[in-house]
Formats: structure tokens, sequence, C-alpha cells
């Protein structure tokens, strides 16, 4: 919808714009420059901004004193391991329902969704009781099922998106070449679908990579990953400042970074289509 | 052009998911409605036995509970209005031809990828502390007395966090929308006189319908959920003014390890859950088709 405007507005919009940006981002920042702080800096009054003494040394002593790379390795393992097993088995699901659609598809697709309104609590009492009968309690491969099966229905509605884009011709000229099922989806469908895929892949990431309910209530230590090592990290009477942001800075930088190279097809990805 | 070949074959690729959703959600709620309606306490184990509706009247017996539907639906409501009005304010002035609008975006989405664990901290330590937080030291520097945000408006701050989370999102769908406005018909508009707000009114408002209905439905299954934020910063205080339906429950289960009443809670979680999809259905529902 953009529309050429005389260069005072443009100038004028331009800063408005950058302002507001700054605005919503500036928490962030703060963030960042405080785990660059000495403690005494950081909590400052009034707050130092470049008078401030700059140290790298809050990033060691995270690093050092708390078990944070168990924590960065549980948080990948988890986000990463729940969204692989999520992918094998939502892409034959949304493979199907985007080419071989039935009376149902759409409600079945609705139903789906529908899952992820029932809210976690709910169910919080019973896998706590499962999880203990069954071992999982405080382990990986538990975290892996639960994020899995949160977040399966956005996997599928989300490829389930991007297969519907694809024309579905060329599967008839694959199959008329006498291409088989499975090699239909291997050598046809899959170049095709790739970045759709990808996208997928790297927002049930994010997603499981920031879950803050199940990681709280089914993990202690072992397998704890980072939104229950932060929501657990307190700061009493601000004497730790600098540290919780550099631990708070690692344990968002790696998504973060993700995130930026891919926000375009994300939200596109989230609107499940709905938006163009 | 589907065979019957290729349609069981489509049956079979859908079953494992619709077999593995369909396990994920009547399990645990039949486990769910079964204890919550049982006497069961961690706390005295000797004692089990049916109790009748006796967990669920807990719940409308307790004052807490009619403030924790209300936080609940309070922190829904005011996050979808906050996000969705801020949303399209920025999105209007981002899509104007200004400069650098990819680094714009970059800045506008970070708070999405943010963990609401970290949020939460980012929050209450840097900015609302009412010692060592910015929004203190900008108070003080003005004359005034320290805002004890967590303290006395424990709601609104919980709602300003994850409406700061949100915003991202809210944001880029509509601005998204906005750009697929075709600037013809809105110069039409202005040639025939249209002010800018009846061009807004008339025009690009009803083009966002379909972005509002998205943004809408997506953070509420979101929002309806919200725990780590208020576990991060409050834990549902002071007392239980910021404590909703699923701080209560959790608090029923962990720190009373009351399982009958945490699972009646969680019945009473999915009810609203329903009721609130239902209106949502139904008022938006028919934005979504086509």
């Amino acid at each position: 919808m953009a529309r050429a405007l005389s260069p005072r507005r443009l100038w004028l919009t331009t800063a408005a714009a950058w302002f507001v940006a700054l605005l919503i981002f500036f928490p962030v920042l703060w963030m960042i420059l405080t785990s660059f702080k000495t403690e005494p800096s950081a909590v400052a009054m009034p707050p130092q901004f470049l008078s401030a003494d700059w140290t790298l040394e809050n990033y060691a002593e995270v690093w050092a004193r708390s078990d944070y790379p168990r924590f960065f390795w549980n948080s990948v393992v988890i986000a990463v391991g729940s969204t692989l097993l999520g992918l094998v088995i939502a892409i034959p699901s949304a493979w199907a329902m985007a080419f071989v659609p039935g009376r149902k598809t759409k409600d079945l697709l609705m139903w789906m969704l529908s899952t992820k309104m029932m809210p976690a609590v709910a169910v919080m009492i019973p896998l706590y009781l499962i999880f203990q009968r069954l071992g999982l309690m405080d382990t990986k491969i538990g975290l892996v099922l639960v994020l899995m099966l949160m977040n399966l229905p956005i996997i599928i509605w989300m490829l389930y998106t991007y297969f519907k884009e694809i024309p579905g011709e060329i599967l008839e000229a694959s199959r008329m070449d006498g291409a088989t099922l499975w090699g239909e989806i291997i050598h046809v469908l899959t170049p095709m679908a790739l970045p759709g895929i990808a996208s997928t892949m790297l927002l049930n990431i994010i997603l499981a990579w920031n879950e803050a309910f199940w990681t709280i209530v089914l993990t202690t230590t072992r397998a704890a990953p980072l939104s229950a090592f932060i929501a657990s990290f307190s700061a009493p009477q601000g004497l730790f400042y600098a540290k919780l942001s550099a631990a708070s800075a690692m344990a968002i930088l790696p998504i973060l970074i993700l995130g930026w190279f891919s926000q375009k097809q994300l939200v596109r990805g989230l609107t499940f289509g709905a938006v163009k | 052009m589907s065979t019957q070949s290729s349609r069981l074959a489509a049956r079979m690729m859908v079953a494992p998911s619709v077999v593995l959703l369909l396990i994920w959600m009547i399990v645990p709620l039949a486990m769910t409605l079964y204890y919550s309606f049982r006497f069961y306490r961690l706390l005295s184990p000797d004692r089990t036995g049916w109790t009748g509706f006796t967990n669920y009247l807990w719940f409308f017996n307790s004052p807490d509970f009619w403030l924790a539907l209300f936080n609940t639906l309070a922190l829904v409501g005011g996050v979808l209005v906050i996000t969705v009005v801020l949303g399209i304010l920025i999105a209007l002035l981002i899509d104007q031809p200004v400069k650098g609008q990819g680094a714009l975006r970059i800045l506008v989405i970070a708070p999405f990828f943010v963990m609401p664990p970290v949020a939460a901290s980012i929050w209450e330590n840097l900015f609302m502390h009412p010692q060592n937080g910015l929004f203190s030291a900008i108070a003080r520097g003005f004359g005034a007395q320290p805002i004890l945000f967590l303290e006395q408006y424990p709601m609104w701050s919980v709602i300003g966090i994850v409406s700061w989370e949100w915003l991202p999102f809210a944001t880029l769908i509509l601005l998204t929308a906005l750009q697929s406005l075709s600037s013809e018909q809105l110069e039409a508009a202005e040639m025939d006189g249209a002010g800018p707000f009846a061009r807004f009114r008339y025009i690009i408002l009803p083009h966002l319908t379909r972005a509002i209905t998205v943004v809408i439905l997506i953070q509420t299954i979101f929002l309806l959920g919200i725990f780590g934020e208020i576990f991060t910063t409050t834990q549902g205080g002071p007392g239980s003014a910021s404590t909703t339906l699923p701080y209560m429950i959790f608090k029923q289960a962990i720190a009373a390890k009351d399982i009958g009443r945490a699972a009646a809670g969680g019945i009473i979680a999915v009810i609203l859950a329903n009721i609130v999809a239902y209106f949502l259905m139904r008022g938006l529902g028919r934005n979504l088709d086509a």
C-alpha cells in the first residue's frame, strides 16, 4: 500500500517508525547492555549508559558457575528432537490431507487445532502421574514426547498450508510416468516442499525452545532446559543483575539469531496461509 | 484424481497423527475427570474415595476462584485489545515508505523470540524493580515516587509484559496484510474526498478483518495458558491478586498437593476454554472461510 510522501513527511514518518521500533526492541537491548556491565554498574543510580564499566566477566562466570552448558544442551536436544519427531509424523499426514483431501479434511484440521485449546494445566496431573509411573520424570525423552504432541497440530497446519500451494498437476504427471507413492513423495514432492518444511521446522524449534510450562513442571535438574533454568534464577536485591542478564542473553540469543534469519517465512507460516 | 488405493494410503498416512492426538487428548482428560471426583491428597495418602462434587464446590465457594477467572479473562482480553490496536497503528506506520524497513522488522519481531521466563525476568528486574529498575530511575528523575508495579498493579504489569511479547506477532501479520492492499483503491478514495479516517474505516479496516481474525484466534490459544510470566514475576501475588486459573490449579497441585482439587480445576479450565472457543468460532468463523 506504499505511497509516495513528501520529503518532509517521509523524514518525519521514518523518525517515528524508528522510534517505535527501538522502543519495542529496547528491553532486549537493555538486557544485552546490562550483561556486559559490572554488578555495581548494572544497578547504579542514575542508570549508566556510556559511563558504565564494561566487562565480559558475567558470561565467563555464568558459564563456569552454573551448569549452563547442560541446560543449553538439554534445550537443543528437546527443541530439535521434538521438532524432528513431529515432522516425521506430520509430513505424511499433511501430505495426504493436502493432495488426497476428503470431505472431512477441513473438520479434521479444525479438530487438530482445537486440541491446542485444551489448557496444559488441565492435563498436568495425569501427565505428572504417567511420567512418574513410566520413569519419564526429568528425562529428555519425556519432554521430547510432550512437546512433540503439544506442537503437532501447529506443524500439521503449517505443512498443510505449504503443501496446498504445490500444484497438483506435477504430481499427476509423475504418476503418469509410473512413479510409486513413495517415489512421488521422495523425488517430486520433497524438493518442492523443502522451503515449507524448513520454515515449519524453524518455527517449531522456536516454540519448543521457549516452552515454559511443561519444562518447569516435568523437570527438576537433569533434563531441565534453559527456560526452566531462567525461571528459577532469582535476583535478590539486584545483586545479580549483570549475571542474570548474561544468562538470559545466552538463553535467547541462539533463537533470536535463528528467528531473525527466518522472520519473513515465520510470519507467513504462522498465519496458516490465511493472510497473504 | 484419487484412486481407491491412493485414498487408502492417504488414510494410513493421516492415521498416526490422528491416533496420537486422540490419545493425547482423551487419556489425560479422562484421568483428570476421574481424579476430579476423588479425594486424593498427597499429604494424606491413606484416605481415598469418591467425594462427588466436593472438589468442584471448593472452587466455586472460593473467592480466589472468581478472581482467578476474572484475571484469566482480563489477561486474554487486555492483551488482545492492546496488541491489536497498537499492532494496527504500528503496522500503518511501518507500511509507509520509510527508510530501512527490513531493519525495522528485525527490531520489532525480537520480543517474539524471547522465552517467557526471560521476558518476565527482564521486566521484573531491569524495569519494574522498585529500587534498581529503570522505571523507578525515571520516576526519581522527575522527582516522583517509584511505582510499585508488581506489588500494586500486578495484573496490569503481567498484561503489559505479555502484550510486549505478542505485539510483534500482531504487528507483523497486520503489516503483511496491509502490504497486499492496492494503493489505487486508496488513491481513488482520496480523490473522492475521503479523509484519512474515512479511508481507514471503509477501506483499510475491512481489508484487515481476516488478519485481525487470525491474530485473535492464534493469540487466544496461547494466552489462555499463560503461565511462565506469572510464575517468574508475581507467583500469583500479592495474595491472589494476579492468580489466573492456570496458576491457581498449579498451586493446588504443587503447593497444596491436592490432586483431586487440581483435577477439578483442570476440568473447569477445559470448560472455560470451550466456552471461549465457541464464542470465538461463532464470532470469527465466517471471516476465515474462502
